[in-house]
């Protein structure tokens, strides 16, 4: 090999050496979900418009509206403290517990907002901003700069819904003790309710499907799913991926859309057409207060 | 300041305190402490003076508002639910007992006014003459006191009563508004008094002055129409509205008392039609694109009855048809954006001549047509800065009267000026504001029946608690 052909290879491997840091870096400030690239210096500027009055200048949860009324229990404008970007731990992920969420989680997320709390959903911005936005979320914390997200979960088809799954799944949620938390009536009022709290200390309530159509993590059956199998990290309720198997988280699912009285769905309606569960139906059933909260009071 | 004519009716600009004085409001707002939000530690514990819906949802201003008061597609969302965010937390139950949904926003200002032609009377020598006419000075704007949210879960309401700068009350809006009725986005009704569903809002307009506070395509008639009525006038009436989740596809259709918005059935013998539909698009990394249209098909009266005696007795009568049309876009280049608007109108020729509909028109007379444009440029550094260009022109089509000139009244109207917030948060709303707006009307000066120019400059400072 010549000398020159020497001195060109040299050259071509800097080149190379120097060049992926930058792409890595370049990466690193991005967001990617199917076709669409979120920025991260686009993400900042919206951030810095919807986003630093409840996460904070800091994206640590901090912001105005928590720190301004000294913190829990007295302040009135959150009730739960808004998600801290810098430990980087999701609720909804489609990722096993303890893992990062994938891009496309985390925009799912902003668009969908949290029922119950004080995230609404972002769904009228454009879909680039969403994305942006998820690429700015990311660089508050370390771990998006050194983890790779977790392998998404595998959601299995739905199994025919039937009278016999929605009794299993009553069973397993007495068995798994789903109940000390949310209740007999699935109400949120489990005996260890009011003794919860979230990864951040603050007092924390379980979902209370007698009054709700959504979940925190989506409204539709494979939602429901998810969430058995991949925790809501930051709070109590656990992954059941190593304790139940498919087919029987699909029955608590079917089990669990009955508990949600107030929402027209085909395991409800199955559930109403049999004596025992046109019995717990109409005990559990309330309807919405004069109020409209549809809280039971 | 009142310049009364001497010699020469053309007196030269006094520009000198006009520089002084906004030389020293721009000190003091400099003085003052206007750091950046965005650069500066989590704000101070103090902080308590509060707006409506920031307070109640904890979030700044900025989050729907580009500038503030003019809405984004997330605001302009909020408002299309009923002012609710749509996330089971809506209902007055999830509120403090002691939220309050008040606002009040004002405006103490400094502006300088000047006419170049109009009709100036010496009381000591009783001459008239046409010449310039200069006032500036402090001053008030109107005050709104902005009352709005949830009665219960999918039933809003919004009260704001407004005072002028004198503090004469009036109801600009009372109203309420049932949502998502059979559970889609796709059925609202409100019923009261309340601002035609115009995405380019002038009431939410990001300019004060005199001169350019307002759509002048929204109010403009020719010279010598009787027609009262503005697109931009708040109505009393019911509309059906529907839009999709995201506020990308809207659609309103209202039925509307023919008087204008005023109160106590004063023209009570019918009603008009306002409708409007539009439609976003997401443009990638430019942001939403809008275009939309409206049309609006009302009646107007052409006298005003009277008692035997010849007292007015405030019922307007003999109604004539006027319509107003047109096509909107907003559009946007990242941080650059387009207002844009077309309208095409017309009145009946006896609300144009200002016949009474008993009475002959004159020889000739036809309903005058004219058609306006607008252009309205933003450029959004951040949101604590908004720059702000608008041209508005108004060519009449067909005058009324044939031996009218055939430009008589036709407008051009130039204001720019910029919004400054020295900070931004979820409890309150400030605003520096500077602005200068020139309009020319053609051939309505008083006595020579030459153009018209006339100017604003405007200094003020915007706040809402």
């Amino acid at each position: 090999m010549s000398a020159h052909k020497i001195a060109k290879s040299l050259l071509l491997t800097a080149a190379v050496l120097l060049t992926l840091p930058l792409l890595a870096v370049a990466q690193q400030g991005e967001s990617h979900m199917g076709k669409l690239t979120g920025h991260s210096d686009a993400g900042k500027q919206l951030y810095f418009r919807f986003c630093w009055g409840c996460h904070g200048f800091r994206g640590d949860g901090s912001g105005e509206n928590w720190l301004a009324t000294g913190n829990y229990p007295t302040q009135p404008y959150l009730n739960i403290q808004p998600r801290n970007f810098d430990a980087a731990v999701f609720k909804c992920r489609s990722t096993p517990t303890g893992t990062l969420p994938l891009d496309e989680d985390l925009y799912n997320s902003v668009g969908r907002g949290f029922v119950m709390s004080n995230m609404p959903p972002w769904i009228s911005l454009t879909k680039q901003q969403r994305a942006d936005l998820v690429a700015f979320i990311k660089s508050f914390s370390p771990r998006f700069k050194s983890e790779k997200p977790g392998d998404p979960i595998t959601v299995p088809a739905e199994p025919k819904l039937s009278v016999e799954s929605i009794k299993h799944g009553q069973e397993l949620f007495q068995k798994l003790e789903c109940w000390k938390c949310h209740g007999p009536e699935g109400r949120g009022d489990g005996p260890s309710a009011s003794t919860l709290t979230d990864s951040n200390d603050q007092p924390i309530r379980p979902y209370n499907f007698a009054v709700g159509s959504r979940f925190k993590c989506g409204a539709t059956n494979q939602d429901l799913y998810k969430i058995f199998m991949t925790g809501l990290d930051g709070t109590p309720m656990p992954s059941f991926a190593d304790v139940i198997k498919p087919e029987e988280a699909w029955d608590l699912v079917h089990f669990l859309r009955t508990l949600q009285v107030t929402h027209k769905s085909p395991e409800l309606a199955l559930w109403e057409s049999t004596k025992e569960g046109a019995e717990q139906i109409a005990s559990r059933r309330v309807s919405g207060t004069p109020t409209g909260s549809g809280i039971k009071q | 300041m009142l310049k009364l004519p001497s010699q020469s009716v053309k007196q030269k600009l006094s520009w000198l305190p006009s520089l002084l004085v906004f030389g020293f409001l721009l000190f003091a707002l400099v003085l003052a402490d206007t750091r950046s939000a965005v650069a500066i530690p989590p704000p101070a514990l103090h902080m308590r003076a509060i707006p409506a819906f920031a307070r109640k949802y904890g979030m700044p201003c900025s989050a729907c508002h580009e500038a503030w008061p003019k809405l984004n597609n997330f605001g302009q969302n909020f408002k299309d639910n009923g002012y609710q965010m749509m996330n089971e937390r809506d209902a007055p139950i999830f509120q403090q007992a002691a939220y309050w949904p008040v606002a009040f926003r004002i405006t103490p200002n400094w502006h300088r006014e000047s006419v170049n032609k109009t009709d100036l009377t010496n009381p000591a020598t009783t001459l008239t003459t046409e010449g310039q006419l200069t006032t500036h000075g402090f001053d008030l704007s109107g005050l709104d006191i902005l009352t709005a949210g949830t009665l219960a879960k999918n039933i809003s309401f919004l009260l704001v009563p407004s005072a002028d700068n004198a503090g004469a009350f009036h109801f600009e809006s009372a109203n309420v508004r049932f949502d998502n009725l059979l559970h889609t986005s796709w059925l609202n009704v409100k019923v009261g008094k309340f601002e035609l569903d115009n995405i380019i809002s002038e009431k939410r307009i990001l300019t004060l002055s005199q001169q350019g506070g307002l759509y002048r395509i929204y109010h403009f008639v020719p010279v010598g129409d009787i027609n009262p009525f503005g697109l931009g006038d708040n109505q009393l009436g019911a509309e059906l509205s529907g839009h999709s989740k995201n506020d990308y596809n809207r659609y309103s259709i209202a039925m509307l008392s023919s008087n204008d918005g005023n109160v106590g059935l004063p023209n009570g013998h019918g009603y008009d039609t306002y409708m409007t539909l539009s439609t976003a698009f997401d443009a990638g990394s430019l942001g939403l694109q809008r275009v939309g249209a409206f049309a609006y098909i009302g009646r107007a009266p052409t006298y005003v009855s009277t008692t035997a005696g010849g007292t007015a007795i405030a019922d307007g009568l003999g109604q004539k048809s006027f319509y107003r049309a047109g096509l909107y876009g907003l559009f946007y280049v990242k941080k650059l954006d387009f207002m844009t608007m077309y309208t095409h109108a017309g009145d009946s020729a006896f609300l144009g001549t200002g016949t009474p509909s008993f009475a002959d028109l004159p020889a000739g007379a036809r309903g005058p047509i004219w058609n306006g444009g607008m252009i309205e440029t933003h450029y959004t550094f951040n949101p604590q800065f908004i720059l702000i260009n608008r041209y508005e022109l108004i060519r009449m089509s067909r005058q009324a009267l044939a031996s009218n000139p055939g430009n008589l009244g036709d407008i051009d109207s130039l204001t720019f000026g910029y919004r400054y917030y020295p900070f931004i948060s979820s409890r309150a709303g400030f605003a520096f504001h500077n602005e200068y707006s020139i309009v020319r009307q053609r051939g309505v000066a008083p006595i020579s029946l030459t153009d018209v120019t006339s100017s604003s400059l405007f200094i003020g400072f915007d706040f809402i608690f």
